[in-house]
């Protein structure tokens, strides 16, 4: 029996047929889209893991100077300087579309009074230690914003990667076979029908043919008996 | 092309920094207002959430939920405790996914 249920009759197969092409052509450029988005995710995540170590050793020298501007200045005095930020960040999305698949493109705006200023505060009440904090923070931030946007390039990527793997593995070793076994099917299901019914022609003819000399041979009998049976009977067929 | 904001969440001596460069703090406390505040920043108009490992790592399925939408980009940070190693076995899982195996 076929994988799928079908009638066995010529509109299915060419149906069927229909389908096995359109779903080889399919497995084909899937195949290649698969190959490409991997291509690409690889030199995204190779940059991904690089700029994921760099900025965690910034962000970890930052907050150590942090905790050192925190234990000379007081929580309060903290939380003053830096209430009212110089700089405001907002950020302009774009979308890059690789293989299908948009990713963020973030082009980054900051409005600061200065430029290279980033302190917020005078420095009459402030530590140096808040100082360095906030400029290894400054040197940071380029960094984590290209973080940004690469590691949400790398999961959008690695989610379309899976589907498109799982689409590619569905058609080559479930459809594909499934119609190409249905195909045959029904190939041979046609062909045993024919060779039933040129089976039954003959069968019939045979029997056509049997009747008829039955009847010439009766035909022939009665006319031996109208003679007075003084021929003899004809030679059978 | 349209504006958005950048959010930093986490503990509170981790993220004040970032006031000073103009991202949007918020502070918290503990996990669940850490869940809620991710959840109003998704809504809000947040495309980068930098989040602290600190709170991430009791977070996995809210983070898991934005992952495959295209905003907020919920980026993991170390907090004051340093690196946890979670935003690199992010990456980590990321490949696998893609890859079905670790490659790198």
């Amino acid at each position: 029996m076929p994988a799928i249920n079908v009638n066995p009759t010529r509109m299915e197969l060419t149906r069927l047929k229909g389908r096995l092409r359109t779903a080889t052509r399919g497995h084909k450029l899937l195949k290649d889209k698969r190959d490409e988005l991997m291509k690409q995710f690889m030199d995204v995540v190779r940059e991904n893991r690089a700029l994921r170590k760099k900025v965690e050793e910034g962000l970890s020298q930052a907050s150590a100077a942090f905790a050192a501007a925190s234990a000379v200045m007081s929580p309060e005095m903290l939380e003053q300087a830096l209430m009212y930020p110089k700089e405001s960040v907002s950020l302009d999305m774009g979308f890059q579309n690789i293989m299908s698949v948009d990713v963020p493109v973030y082009h980054f705006k900051t409005r600061s009074g200065e430029a290279g200023q980033v302190y917020p505060y005078g420095f009459a009440a402030t530590s140096g230690e808040l100082d360095d904090a906030v400029r290894a923070l400054s040197q940071v931030f380029r960094d984590m914003l290209r973080l940004a946007e690469v590691e949400k390039t790398s999961q959008l990527l690695a989610q379309e990667i899976e589907k498109t793997r799982r689409r590619v593995n569905a058609l080559e070793y479930v459809k594909i076979p499934q119609m190409q076994e249905t195909i045959k099917y029904i190939t041979m299901k046609l062909d045993e029908n024919e060779r039933a019914s040129t089976i039954r022609l003959m069968k019939v003819k045979d029997m056509l043919l049997k009747e008829a000399i039955e009847a010439r041979q009766e035909a022939d009998e009665a006319a031996v008996e109208a003679f007075g049976g003084q021929t003899a009977p004809p030679e059978p067929i | 092309m349209s504006e958005y904001r950048i959010a930093a969440v986490g503990d509170r001596d981790s993220v004040l920094g970032f006031r000073a460069l103009g991202l949007d703090v918020f502070p918290v406390e503990n996990t669940e207002e850490a869940k809620a505040a991710l959840h109003r920043l998704a809504r809000e108009n947040y495309a980068i959430v930098y989040l602290t490992e600190g709170f991430a790592q009791y977070m996995g399925p809210e983070i898991a939920r934005y992952q495959d939408d295209l905003t907020p980009a919920v980026i993991l940070i170390p907090g004051k405790e340093g690196s946890l190693g979670i935003g690199m076995a992010k990456v980590k899982t990321a490949v696998e996914r893609a890859v079905g195996a670790d490659i790198l």
